[in-house]
């Protein structure tokens, strides 16, 4: 049995009508130290669900019950209860991952379903946490002008194309977002640019044609929507064009290698192609191309994002482009067309999609530009002397997990590290640990790191590294290595394995 | 016994009875679930027993509805991985594609097949449980 680290007691729901699949999952998820509720029926998990409105953290669904569609299920555990959901098939036929995708799954998991799979399903629970607390603080990723300065961080070559790719989708992200955001104190009506409401708009534009002569007014016209105003349409509009050219731009250079190699590098690893922490492969986008990879893989590749920036130093942000999903243009392109996408539902009051697909936009994306504009709360805060939840946070897969992170490894790191997880209780209570921290993250979002023990146990050679960096001159040594590194791995990679180590690494976002 | 029962096992992998879905079951298996890889499999076979009849109904009433076919071949398929039932889930496929083309024939013959694959396995995995006692 693998190790990993996994929260115990992350409370699970299980929805499926195959009695042995419910079975078995329910060990599984057992093994993994979560609270199991196993549930036969959509129906009876919707009532388990509204009845324990915080009795669950995350959901995990077949596709196919009798009782009702897995998608239904999905939609509304999604709307009305805002948790993460898991959907599972043993079918991976890429229309129906992206019909997972569309209506808000936050991975699609074929079966057979391997313990890996399910051991790092906490990661979308956190990704959740996150993504509610930057919601909460959205005014700190209004720096507009960010957007634009971003390539001042980028290097040459392999990065720039990351770096654009990922502007361009903090771009589209905040697209969707509240676009009257910017000022707080202004009484606007927000308007939520939901994924439906975008692809109407989007449709709109593509139907009077040159999107240069579409004006707002007669896309309101086309768009059909009363409560919207030429004003939102105008706004929105400017932003799109925005995204338009500067996509235009990106769709030349082509998806840095190493994504590329994410994408089709099967035979280098078959643990990434069935396992789940990949997130070369593990994007969403990975479904958009699935022409070029088998169904299966893409499809079980889980949406899960690279780590956070919470713990990103700063320095490392234009390298750590790397672990965004490999998105190229060409991909986004495709996505533009969002017609192609059947719009499932009519226009409705806008509702943000907090799953919506490009939702699951790397985080890092979202703060790469924090860092560059006024340090945001979770970005300063969360600063790397952060060790501990890093370790928290990666899940270990075969190697160990070092954290390297910024230049504050000193050397009472390993003990500090012990005595903080020591003194955590064994479930998950989500709590912040105290020391080894500058300054208190006050964001609703606890998280603990347990099994820390277990966590150094593994690593045969983990202290031996934390030695290494307490003791030497901690700072030139971590701004030699190669970024990617700080997600932990208990070697120095090369190039050529790159993508490997990213895939070993903890995505969430 | 023991070499008895490796052996066993050892065909159903040869044979590709099994895949390794099935190891994963035994690594599941605790001192919590001392028995878990027979109680997965009964429930397997209790379950994919109804399937099979559900299936040769709709086969026998003669008027193909292909779709209701392929949906209950799915779950079938689904049930099989549980298990690793590596030469079900074959028949289970092409049935599928049979009931894709709409090819009725081909769908009578695959079902055939695939009744007799779950029932050598089942066989088959009966003597190893035996076996393993």
């Amino acid at each position: 049995m693998e190790k990993g680290f996994s929260p115990v007691g992350l409370r699970v729901l299980v929805v499926d009508d195959d009695p042995t699949w419910l079975k078995i999952l329910e060990k599984m998820l057992k093994k993994c130290s979560y609270e199991v509720t196993t549930c036969g029926l959509a129906r009876e998990a919707l009532r388990l669900l509204r009845e324990r409105k915080d009795g669950f953290d995350i959901v995990i669904s077949d596709v196919n019950m009798p009782d009702m569609d897995g998608f239904k299920l999905l939609e509304h555990v999604g709307l009305e209860l805002d948790l993460p959901v898991i959907m599972m098939s043993v079918d991976g036929e890429t229309s129906r991952v992206m019909k997972g995708v569309q209506h808000g799954a936050c991975d699609y998991l074929l079966k057979p379903i391997r313990m890996k799979e399910l051991k790092i399903i906490w990661q979308h629970v956190l990704r959740k946490k996150l993504q509610e607390v930057r919601d909460i603080e959205g005014c700190c990723y209004d720096g507009g002008a960010d957007w634009f300065t971003q390539g001042q961080f980028l290097g040459g070559g392999e990065d720039v194309s990351f770096g654009k790719k990922r502007k361009d989708f903090d771009f589209e992200k905040k697209l969707f977002q509240d676009e009257s955001d910017q000022s707080s104190s202004s009484k606007k009506a927000r308007v939520v640019w939901s994924y439906e409401l975008h692809q109407k708009f989007v449709n709109a534009v593509n139907q009077i044609g040159c999107d240069h002569k579409a004006g707002p007014k007669k896309i309101l016209d086309l768009m059909n929507i009363p409560w919207l105003t030429r004003e939102n349409v105008a706004s929105h509009l400017q932003k799109y064009r925005l995204y338009l050219s500067r996509l235009e731009k990106g769709k030349e250079i082509k998806c840095y290698s190493g994504g590329v190699k994410n994408m089709d590098s099967p035979p280098k690893d078959a643990e990434i192609n069935s396992g789940h922490q990949s997130p070369g492969k593990s994007s969403s986008y990975a479904f958009l191309k699935a022409t070029e990879t088998d169904p299966k893989q893409l499809a079980s590749a889980s949406v899960s994002d690279p780590t956070s920036d919470i713990h990103m130093p700063q320095k490392a942000k234009k390298t750590r482009i790397g672990f965004d999903p490999p998105i190229s243009s060409g991909v986004f392109g495709s996505l533009l067309p969002w017609n192609d996408v059947p719009d499932p539902l009519e226009s409705k009051p806008p509702i943000l999609y907090e799953n919506s697909f490009l939702q699951q936009q790397p985080l890092p994306s979202q703060s790469s530009y924090v860092a560059n504009s006024a340090p945001s709360l979770m970005q300063e805060e969360m600063k790397p002397s952060y060790v501990n939840p890093d370790e928290f946070l990666m899940p270990q897969n075969k190697n160990s997990t070092v954290i390297l992170q910024d230049m504050d490894l000193s050397a009472p790191f390993s003990s500090n590290a012990t005595s903080n997880t020591e003194s955590i209780p064994g479930s998950l209570n989500w709590e912040l640990p105290e020391a080894h921290h500058s300054g208190s993250l006050d964001t609703d979002l606890d998280f603990t790191w347990l099994h820390g023990e277990h966590f150094f146990a593994n690593s045969g050679l983990q202290n031996f590294q934390f030695q290494d960096y307490s003791n030497s001159s901690s700072t030139s040594l971590l701004s030699e290595l190669p970024p990617h590194l700080w997600y932990g791995n208990d070697r120095l990679p090369d190039p050529d394995e790159y993508t490997l180590m990213v895939d070993q690494g903890l995505f969430i976002s | 016994m023991q070499r008895q029962v490796a052996l066993i096992k050892q065909s159903l992998f040869d044979q590709g009875y099994l895949d390794e879905q099935f190891i994963e079951l035994e690594e599941l298996q605790d001192d919590a679930n001392p028995n878990f890889v027979e109680e997965v499999a009964t429930l397997y076979f209790k379950d994919s027993a109804r399937l099979i009849s559900n299936i040769e109904q709709a086969l026998e009433r003669g008027s193909f509805d292909f779709n209701r076919l392929d949906n209950y071949m799915h779950q079938f398929k689904g049930s099989s991985t549980s298990i690793g039932a590596s030469k079900v889930k074959t028949e289970c496929t092409m049935f599928r594609e049979y009931c894709r083309v709409g090819n009725a024939e081909g769908c009578l013959r695959t079902f055939k097949q695939l009744k007799k694959e779950h029932a050598t396995l089942r066989k088959k995995l009966e003597q190893y449980f035996q076996a393993s006692k």
